[in-house]
This record gives structure tokens, C-alpha cells and sequence, in this order.
């Protein structure tokens, strides 16, 4: 395998720059997917039928909470990403790992708040509104899951395996996807739960 | 016996009892012939676990012509039924089944096959690149969408087929209207499918933009490359809609939501809206390969250059812009008033205008040339005037205010399949053609060829130009029967015969395939047609590692010039090549996948979540596996080299 | 050149047969003011259009015949064309033009066919609301105060304003003679705009696809001057029976039915969806807590969501 040093190590190889590129264009993949749900979640938004509405269910203290856990393990995956840059090996473990503890308090506190929806009276099934939101923030949920398996993988084959141009790569690419779902936090933040309880 | 009671049939018949039998007699001659052979080792080396994009292609094209087959005697089944007034042939639940199944197996598992099996063939070939950008993606992708045609096939025979049509709309397609676990089959099938179709977008994207040979720029890739690209980049924006789409209709069907239902808030328009913003891109999906191909087999047996390339670029890039931009058109019919239907009704027609470039640069292509009619080319020729009736009734059908009249009836079916099948089919038989001395080794014989070509064109138009008056005279689509006072029975019989002329075309291209196969000379050269670019620039067979030097290119038809301009194709000398190993976990993975939505359509739930289990083991054990592929040394290549040009 | 005349030929019969069948197809035979725009709208695109297909056809035949390889000297080698800005330019043009052209006939029609038709002077239009349900139609003249299945009986000369919905699958309302077709859908009321201009008995049907009862899913339409549509609505409410909500409950199972005629609607204790209860269904028993007003902004919404 051809090593172009010149390059960060994630991009060293052909095979790693294939692989960023075609990560990138998964995520505009993803973009589209999260786009038709926004979509179906603006048109049914309204439709309530005999169920609550968003302003009668959203509560403002745990989806602070939840943007503030993702928005901080945002950064620290990008910690975690500069020093691998810089080769500390147990700088970036320790960021991961740390990114991966807010990923899961995050679903932690999205459980909780999904749990207390449909005490309320807003279980997915109850109307056309809360089928669409509870699938949009499941959906989004479903991928921090994903994600937090994925990225403790990676940290165990970084441990094992150490800073290889393979590893390296994994991580990097690991990094686009988390900052990516915390970009797709943002929309759901402001256009679903900040437009909801307005 | 409950249990069991969900795999019956709701609406069993003799055929169906008759296909049960055949399709287990099938499966056990199968069986017995590989075990007889000893091939099941060889089946499994050198096709299950195969990551080489040549025989991942040649595998799509078998799959896209069986389901040709399954989907064709649909066809034949509902023009025998409409062929006279008040027929009993069939009855209107059966009928309901076929025009469904007919329309999702044409679609997406037929047509979708059929082009991405040509792009995995040829993609790679005509760039200069030793395989995909991610060969094992690409073998996933592949049994991904086996594995969902197979689950969809399955459905005659287990719990019963779908009957909403494949436009599947809600609330027909509902719990409350369509009972059986058909439609089950169809949110799932296709969801399985389309995953890996999707992959396979991001798959080529990545290949067609990185991996091109030294010197081939944008502007110099041959045509059916350049419409691959566009195409692909119409999937990774297309299919993510779809993948919502069927998963919001499995859990309204399965899990009691409410997004198309009739109460509580749902709306049976969303799914129609989002099944047709992927639907329409979906047959540009279609189209715009099947153009590639026409482009490729006229510029060379025309010997000359494509008229207008980067006219024909833009276009295609216009087109993909567009075809995201129409679909109201599907349903003017649907009350969102005059200024809606205004607008799609001008993004509508506007795609006429690019399209209309591509047929003038085809004309333009064969000014000045030296045109030889082989059966691809006839092909292409007929294609042409086809095309042109199927695509001038697409602007009629386009003006919305007229289109209350056509909408929903056999006006509709005429124009799609007069767009469909010259557009799309005649290119997959015409690439067919082109590229079997490629795959195989030998040429299709062209006496045969050329008459099955002339059956199939003057087939389609018995079938299908009657049903434009049909249509205009109140027949709407998929009616199973209509009294004899309509007076539609004569046209209709016309149709019937034209279907059977389909029919025997197709048989004759199957008995071509035979009689070549046991007749055909098997000392053919690398380049039989005496073509333009580098798919024909490296041996027949192609070895596994495709061009042993990297090609050069300096024009979009590096073969061409390295056989009229002294162009040197392949300068310098070999090196070793790295190649992907084969791997078993992608014919696995798909497997489970098929044990996960065949639960999935009978909600059995524990062996579904074992299921799901065993989807992410697999995918955790790719995240953990080394896999570094292998290298071919120098002296391998030399020997191979030296063998294939003895040969 | 063997392969023009199949060809041609086709077109031959394709010309012959448009021309023979002109009065015989029901959309180009109209009789009123809708289907007269859209027959007139598809005459004039299906004669611009074979234009088309008459120089395409032409334009091929003659590159066909001139440069096959047969009729070339052996030693010809065709030369190498990049293209030609201003034949290019043509082929865009030419297209445009068209395009355009029926692009403005298209909006215009548009316009035409969603509006009250025209001519009919200050005449009030009848209002019909048409709902669908497996596999029946239900005709409901509020003004009247009767009701029908499976038959429908208008005056000539005045506009007809159809309201149309549906209970369960969407279907479509079209009678090809009068206009083009609309959807019924169940949690909306869509309007169409028809008018009769000629007494007699017209075909009607569900033109979308709704499930296994679909094929017979059709009603006859009888059109009539005014005085004797009156005669009728007097007969009728002479005659025929009311209808009770337990009779119309019955009405609604899936099934085929016959015709038959009623006095009063279901409109009184089974309303349309218009706007007001969006999807939730009355049976249900529970009242809908929110306000008009509310509704009012998703029917809003919801036309501009389809709008995008």
C-alpha cells in the first residue's frame, strides 16, 4: 500500500480517500433522509387530530439538556480528531471516550423524554403528529445508537491496533458522522422543538 | 395451526397451486444438478463471494432477465384477460395482484438491474480502473437486491401477493383495505432492495469522480460513464425519499401509526407526494443509462465521433435537475388548483427540451457517417422513432388541463410503456448485444438478433398504440374487465396480440442465446465491432485485474485514437497490482436480511430481532476484520498476459 | 431501405385512424365547456406533436438512406465533428418555441378548467357533492334536499360544481363527455367544474384504481333542460323514501349496489370533510378540541406543502 506522507494519516492512502469522499456523499444520502422528515414533519405538524399538540407536550429543561450534551461531545470528538492529528494516541481516547459518554446521556435523556410523551398522552401511534415527530427524533436517535456502538469499536481497535493510516481513517470518518447527526440535532432543535413551543 | 394460517393464500387458484410445485420441482433440480456436478464449491468461490464487478454485472443482467420473464408473463396474463369483454379468465382480485407485482418487478426489479449490472460491467472497464471504489459495498449491494426480488417473488406462493398497484396508495394500501400480508411484502421487499441500490450510488459516484484512468477529465469520459455518474448522483438524492416513504407505510401497516390513515390527522396525499419525489428521478434512473448505451452504440457504428458531446452532457445534467421537479405531474388530478398545476405543468415540459437535444444529436451523429445496421444499432434505430411517439404524448400528457383526461387511463399506460420499453428495454437488448462478446467470449447471432429486434419494435406498437385510443375513449387503467357496450373488446385484442409478438420476441433472444452458445466462433478478437473506448481496449475474457498497465487517455475515444492517431494506449511497464479478496459476509448478511423481512412481512417478531442481531454481527464483524486484499505479482500478470494473447 | 415503410406506414394508420375516430372517442366528443377546452388542447397538441415525430421520422429515414456504409466508397472515412454552435442553438430552439407555446396554452386551460365555466350568464351553478365509497357513488343535491346512488341527474345549460370526497381509498370522479376527472379523498373536499350543453346519457365512472369492486365502480350520468331536472326533484320528493343515517351506514359497506334515490342527505348528520374535521372521524364520538381557526391553517399548510 502506497503511504503519501505528506497528508494527514486519514488521508494518507488511496483506499482512505475513496473511502472520505464516499463518506461524504453518504451523508448527502443522509441529508435527503433527514430532509423527507423534516418534509413529512412540517406538512403533518398541524395534523393533531384527537392528540395533543407540540406545545401542549414539548418542555424546554430536557431538550436543553440533550442540546447541550450532543453540542458538547461535538466538540470533544473534534478534540479527539486534532489530537490524533498530533499523534496522542491516549489524548484522543480519552476525548472519544468522553464523546461517547454525552452520546449516551443524550439518548439517556431522549429515552426519558419519549417515556414521559407517552404518559402524556402522545404515543406514536395517537395521531398523524406524533407518528412523524416520535420517527423524526427515533430516527435521529437511532443513529446517535448506531453511532455510539461504532465509534466504541473504533476506539478499541485504536487501542489495540494503534494510529494506522486503517484506524486513523475509521476515526475520521467516525468524526463526520457525529458532527453530522449534531448538525441534524440543530435543525430539530430549532425547527421542530423551538417552533413548536412558540 | 394458527400459526401456520398466515403462509396460506387468501385467494388461492390452480396456477397458483401449479406455480407452488413448479417452483419447488425448480429449486430441487437445483439443487440435485449442483451436488450431482460437484458445483457447489465452485458456485460458491467464483459467484456467491465474488467482489469482482464484472461477474457482480453479469449476475444483475441473469436476475434483471428472469425477473424480465416472471414480469412478462404477468403481462401476458393481463392482456389475455382484457383481450375480450366480461372474460372470466381471471377475476378481479387476481388481476389486481398481477398489474401490481407486473409493475414493481418491471420497475425495480427488472429495469434496475438490468442498468446496474451494465454500469458494474462497463463502468470501470470504460474509465481504465481495476474494479469499483468499494468492491465488497458493491457485492452487498447486489445481494441486497437478489435477496429483496427473491422476497418479493415469494409472495404468490407465501401469504399472498400485493394488489394495491405499485403506486401502492394509501388508504388503499392500508390495514383496513388490503388485509393480507401483500403489501407487507412490498414495503419490505423494496426497502431491502433499495438499500442496495443506494449503496450502489454512492459506490459508482465514488468511482466515476476518483478513480478515472490518467488524462480522462470530466469532459472526457465516454458517454455511458457520464450518464452513470448523473444517474447514481439521481439515486444517493432519490432513494433516501423511498427508504422514509416504505418505512412510514411498514409502520402504519405494522405499528398502528397514523401518517396515511384516515383519521386522527393522517394524509393519504403525503404518500403519494413522496412516492412520486422518488418516483419520477427513479425513471430518469432508468432512462438516462439506457441513453449512455444508445450514445455508445450509434457513435460507433456510425465511425464517428458523438455528435454534440457537451451538449449531450448538459442535457443530462438539466434533465437530473428537473426530474426532481415534476412530480405533481403524476396527480394534477388532486385539487391543489391552477397555479400549482400551472408550474409542473411547465417543469414538465420543459424536459422535452433537453430530451429533444439528445434525439437531434443522435440524428446528427449518423450525418457523415458510415452506418453500419448491426443488431445493436437496429436497435438504437428503432428506438428512435419509438421513442419520439412515447416522449411527444409525455408533452400532451404534461398540459394539466388535458391531463384530467388522460389521467388514469390506458392514454397513461400506452405513453410509459411506449417510453419505457423503446427507451429502456431496446437499450438493455442493445447493450445486451454489444457487450456479450465481452462477457462471454462469443457474439449473439445476428440473423437472429436482428430479426428478434424487428419482432419486438412492431410488437410493442400492436400492443401499445391501440391503448392510446382506448384511453381517450374512457378505458381507464386497471380495470379487470369492461362490458362489451364500451366497445373496447377489438383494440383490446390487438393489444393481446401484440403482447404475444413481446412474448415470442423474447423467446427468440432466449433461443439466440442457445443457438450461440452452441454455434457461436469462439475466435473472436478483443474489439468485434470495431469500437471507440477502453472497455474493448483489454482482452477477451477480461482478466480479473481488467488492464495490466494503466491505460492514457487524451480524448473521450482513447481507443480510437490509439487505433487511427498512433495514440499510445498503455505506456510503461507492469507493477504489482493490488486486488479485494472475496468474501462470504455479503451473500451472508444478505441472507439474514431475507430471514428479517420474510419475518417482518408475518410480524413474527423473535426470529426477527435474532435477525437484526445477526445484521449487526455482521457488520461489526467487517468493522473489526483485517482485510488488506491480495497482490497479483508482476510475473502472474506476465503469464496471464501471455495466455489471453496467445489466445 | 427496408426499415422506413413499417414505420411510415404505422403513422399512416396512426393519421387514419385519429381522423375516422375524431367523433367516436368519448374525450374528443364533448358535450360541455370543459371537456371542449381539454378536447380542443389535446387536438392542438396531438397536431404540433406529429409534426414533430413527422421531422424526426424524416430526418432519420434520410440519414438512413444517405449514409449507410453500403452506399459509401469503401475507402470513406467519416470525419470527426465536434459540434456546431449554431445547429445546436436550433435544436434547443425549435424546442423551446413549442414548449413554450403549449406551455401557454397549458396555463391558460388551466385556468379555464378549474373555474366556473363561462356563458351560462348569472345562472346560480348546482352544487352536487359526489362521495365515493366501496364501490358506490353518492350524490347529494343539499339545495334539493334528495340524494342518489349510482346515477346523476343534471340540468343543461348551467354550471355544475361538484364536491367531491370520498369514504376509504382515493377515488376519482370523471365523466369523460362533460370534463376531466378529479380525485375524492377522505379527509378533503376537492371541487369540480363541469357544465352540460347537451341533454342525454352520459358515461361516468371512478377512474382510480381502488381496490377489487373497482372495474363496476361507474354511475350514468343523465343530462336535462332545467324544467325537467325540476320535475324530476319534485317526483323524487314525492316519491322516494328518507334517508335515514342507519340506511346510509348500510349504503356504505363495500359491495356493488344498484341504483336508488332518496329524500333528504347525509350531509345533515354525516358532513363533508370540509376543513372543519380534517381526518378525525366523527364515529368516533370525540369532539374535536381545536378551532376552526386551527384547521383552517393546516388546510393552509397543506396547500403549500403541495405546492413545493
Amino acid at each position: 500500500m502506497k503511504i503519501d506522507h505528506s497528508l494527514p494519516l486519514e488521508y494518507s492512502t488511496e483506499e482512505n480517500r475513496l473511502k472520505i469522499l464516499g463518506f461524504w456523499i453518504f451523508l448527502g444520502a443522509e441529508i435527503m433522509l433527514f430532509a423527507t422528515l423534516f418534509a413529512g414533519y412540517f406538512t403533518l405538524a398541524n395534523r393533531t387530530g384527537n392528540g395533543p399538540t407540540g406545545a401542549e407536550i414539548f418542555e424546554i429543561t430536557p431538550v436543553l439538556i440533550e442540546t447541550f450534551l450532543l453540542l458538547a461531545s461535538s466538540f470533544t470528538i473534534g478534540l479527539g480528531i486534532h489530537a490524533m492529528r498530533l499523534g496522542n494516541k491516549k489524548a484522543m481516547l480519552t476525548f472519544f471516550a468522553v464523546t461517547l459518554i454525552l452520546g449516551l446521556g443524550f439518548l439517556g435523556v431522549e429515552i426519558y423524554d419519549f417515556v414521559v410523551y407517552v404518559h402524556e398522552g402522545a404515543a406514536i401511534q395517537t395521531s398523524a403528529f406524533t407518528s412523524m415527530l416520535l420517527t423524526t427524533l427515533g430516527t435521529h436517535g437511532a443513529h446517535v445508537t448506531v453511532g455510539f456502538f461504532w465509534g466504541l469499536f473504533i476506539i478499541l481497535q485504536v487501542r489495540k491496533r494503534g494510529l494506522t493510516p486503517e484506524t486513523a481513517n475509521k476515526s475520521f470518518i467516525f468524526s463526520l458522522y457525529w458532527h453530522f447527526l449534531d448538525v441534524v440535532w440543530i435543525f430539530i432543535f430549532s425547527f421542530i422543538y423551538m417552533k413548536g413551543m412558540m | 395451526m394458527d400459526f401456520f394460517d398466515r403462509f396460506a393464500i387468501p385467494h388461492a387458484s390452480p396456477a397458483i397451486y401449479a406455480s407452488m410445485v413448479a417452483i419447488v420441482l425448480t429449486s430441487v433440480a437445483i439443487v440435485a444438478g449442483l451436488t450431482y456436478f460437484k458445483k457447489w464449491g465452485y458456485l460458491w468461490r467464483e459467484w456467491l463471494t465474488t467482489v469482482d464487478h464484472k461477474r457482480i454485472g453479469i449476475m444483475y443482467l441473469l436476475s434483471a432477465l428472469l425477473m424480465l420473464f416472471r414480469g412478462g408473463v404477468d403481462a401476458i396474463m393481463m392482456r389475455a384477460q382484457l383481450a375480450a369483454p366480461e372474460s372470466k379468465l381471471l377475476d378481479a382480485q387476481h388481476y389486481n395482484e398481477i398489474f401490481t407485482t407486473h409493475g414493481v418487478v418491471m420497475i425495480l426489479f427488472m429495469a434496475m438491474p438490468f442498468i446496474i449490472g451494465f454500469m458494474n460491467f462497463v463502468v470501470p472497464l470504460q474509465i481504465g480502473a481495476r474494479d469499483v471504489a468499494f468492491p465488497r459495498l458493491n457485492a452487498i449491494s447486489f445481494w441486497l437486491f437478489f435477496m429483496g426480488a427473491m422476497l418479493f417473488n415469494i409472495s404468490f406462493v407465501v401469504g399472498g401477493s400485493p394488489d394495491a398497484g405499485w403506486t401502492s396508495y394509501f388508504p388503499l394500501a392500508g390495514n383496513e383495505f388490503s388485509e393480507s400480508v401483500g403489501t407487507n411484502y412490498y414495503m419490505i421487499a423494496i426497502q431491502i432492495a433499495g438499500i442496495g441500490t443506494l449503496m450502489t450510488g454512492i459506490n459508482f459516484m465514488t468511482t466515476i469522480l476518483k478513480m478515472r484512468a490518467p488524462g480522462m477529465t470530466l469532459m472526457k469520459m465516454p458517454m455511458f460513464t457520464w450518464s452513470s455518474l448523473i444517474t447514481n448522483a439521481i439515486i444517493v438524492f432519490a432513494f433516501p425519499v423511498l427508504t422514509v416513504l416504505l418505512a412510514m407505510g411498514t409502520m402504519d401497516r405494522l405499528f398502528g401509526t397514523q401518517f396515511f390513515t384516515t383519521e386522527n390527522g393522517g394524509m393519504d396525499m403525503l404518500w403519494a407526494n413522496f412516492f412520486w419525489v422518488w418516483g419520477h428521478p427513479e425513471v430518469y434512473i432508468l432512462i438516462l443509462p439506457a441513453f449512455g448505451i444508445y450514445s455508445q452504440v450509434i457513435s460507433t457504428f456510425a465511425r464517428r465521433n458523438l455528435y454534440g458531446y457537451k451538449s449531450m452532457v448538459w442535457s443530462m445534467v438539466i434533465i437530473s435537475l428537473l426530474s426532481f421537479l415534476v412530480w405533481v405531474h403524476h396527480f394534477f388530478t388532486m385539487g391543489q388548483g391552477a397555479l400549482a398545476n400551472s408550474i409542473f405543468s411547465i417543469t414538465t415540459m420543459a424536459i422535452a427540451v433537453p430530451t429533444g437535444v439528445k434525439i437531434f444529436n443522435w440524428l446528427l451523429t449518423l450525418w457523415k457517417g458510415k452506418i453500419v445496421i448491426t443488431t445493436p444499432m437496429l436497435y438504437s434505430m428503432l428506438f428512435i422513432p419509438l421513442f419520439t411517439i412515447g416522449g411527444v404524448t409525455g408533452v400532451m400528457l404534461g398540459m394539466s388541463a388535458a391531463d384530467y383526461q388522460y389521467h388514469n387511463t390506458m392514454f397513461l399506460v400506452a405513453h410509459f410503456h411506449m417510453v419505457i420499453i423503446p427507451g429502456v428495454v431496446f437499450a438493455m437488448l442493445a447493450g445486451l448485444t454489444f457487450y456479450w462478446p465481452k462477457m462471454f467470449g462469443f457474439m449473439l447471432n445476428e440473423r437472429i438478433g436482428k430479426l428478434t429486434a424487428w419482432i419486438i419494435a412492431i410488437s410493442t406498437l400492436v400492443a401499445f398504440m391501440p391503448m392510446f385510443f382506448t384511453g381517450l375513449d374512457g378505458q381507464a387503467r386497471r380495470m379487470y374487465t369492461y362490458s362489451e357496450a364500451t366497445g373496447f373488446g377489438p383494440l383490446n385484442m390487438i393489444s393481446f396480440v401484440g403482447a404475444l409478438g413481446l412474448a415470442a420476441g423474447f423467446v427468440l433472444l432466449v433461443y439466440n442465446v442457445y443457438y450461440s452458445t452452441r454455434y457461436a466462433s469462439r475466435d473472436i478478437s478483443a474489439d468485434p465491432w470495431d469500437a471507440r473506448t477502453l472497455e474493448w481496449a483489454t482482452h477477451t475474457p477480461v482478466p480479473s485485474y481488467n488492464f495490466a498497465v494503466e491505460p492514457q487517455v487524451s480524448s473521450e475515444e482513447p481507443l480510437w485514437d490509439a487505433k487511427k492517431n498512433g495514440h499510445e494506449l498503455f505506456k510503461g511497464e507492469y507493477k504489482e497490482i493490488h486486488m479485494p479478496n472475496n468474501s462470504g459476509v455479503p451473500f451472508i448478511m444478505s441472507s439474514i436480511f431475507f430471514v428479517w423481512g420474510f419475518s417482518f412481512v408475518f410480524s413474527l417478531w423473535i426470529p426477527l430481532i435474532l435477525a437484526t442481531i445477526g445484521i449487526f454481527a455482521c457488520m461489526t464483524h467487517r468493522s473489526f476484520e483485517k482485510d488488506h486484499g491480495h497482490h497479483i505479482s508482476v510475473k502472474e500478470i506476465e503469464e496471464t498476459e501471455e495466455k489471453l494473447r496467445g489466445a | 431501405m427496408k426499415f422506413k415503410w413499417p414505420v411510415l406506414s404505422v403513422l399512416f394508420v396512426i393519421a387514419t385512424v385519429l381522423a375516422g375516430c375524431d367523433n367516436r372517442l368519448l374525450v374528443l366528443d364533448p358535450k360541455g365547456p370543459q371537456a371542449a377546452t381539454q378536447a380542443k388542447d389535446i387536438m392542438l397538441s396531438i397536431g404540433i406533436m406529429s409534426f414533430i415525430v413527422i421531422a424526426v421520422f424524416a430526418l432519420l429515414a434520410f440519414m438512413l438512406t444517405k449514409y449507410r456504409a453500403s452506399k459509401q466508397p469503401k475507402d470513406y472515412e467519416p470525419p470527426h465533428i465536434e459540434g456546431n454552435a449554431i445547429v445546436e442553438a436550433i435544436c434547443v430552439g425549435i424546442p423551446i418555441l413549442i414548449v413554450a407555446y403549449l406551455s401557454f396554452v397549458s396555463v391558460q386551460s388551466n385556468y379555464k378548467v378549474e373555474a366556473r365555466p363561462e356563458g351560462y350568464g348569472d345562472k346560480e351553478p348546482l352544487v352536487v357533492y359526489a362521495s365515493s365509497s366501496n364501490w358506490k357513488w353518492h350524490f347529494s343535491y343539499p339545495e334539493e334536499g334528495i340524494e342518489t346512488v349510482n346515477y346523476l341527474y343534471i340540468p343543461t345549460d348551467r354550471p355544475l360544481e361538484f364536491k367531491l370526497y370520498s369514504y376509504g381509498p382515493i377515488t376519482s370522479f370523471w365523466i369523460p363527455q362533460l370534463g376531466g376527472q378529479k380525485y375524492a379523498m377522505s379527509d378533503m373536499v376537492t371541487t369540480l367544474h363541469l357544465a352540460a350543453d347537451e341533454p342525454g346519457e352520459y358515461m361516468g365512472r371512478n377512474a382510480n384504481f381502488s381496490g377489487k369492486g373497482f372495474a363496476e365502480n361507474t354511475f350514468d350520468v343523465t343530462a336535462m333542460p332545467q324544467d325537467e331536472f325540476d320535475d324530476w326533484v319534485k317526483e323524487v320528493k314525492k316519491t322516494a323514501k328518507p334517508l335515514t343515517e342507519e340506511k346510509f351506514n348500510d349504503l356504505l359497506e363495500p359491495g356493488h349496489l344498484g341504483k336508488s334515490t332518496y329524500t333528504g342527505t347525509h350531509l345533515d348528520f354525516s358532513p363533508a370533510p370540509e376543513g372543519h374535521h380534517h381526518g378525525s372521524s366523527d364515529e368516533s364520538g370525540k369532539s374535536n378540541e381545536h378551532s376552526e381557526h386551527d384547521s383552517m391553517d393546516d388546510m393552509h399548510s397543506e396547500h403549500e406543502s403541495m405546492q413545493h
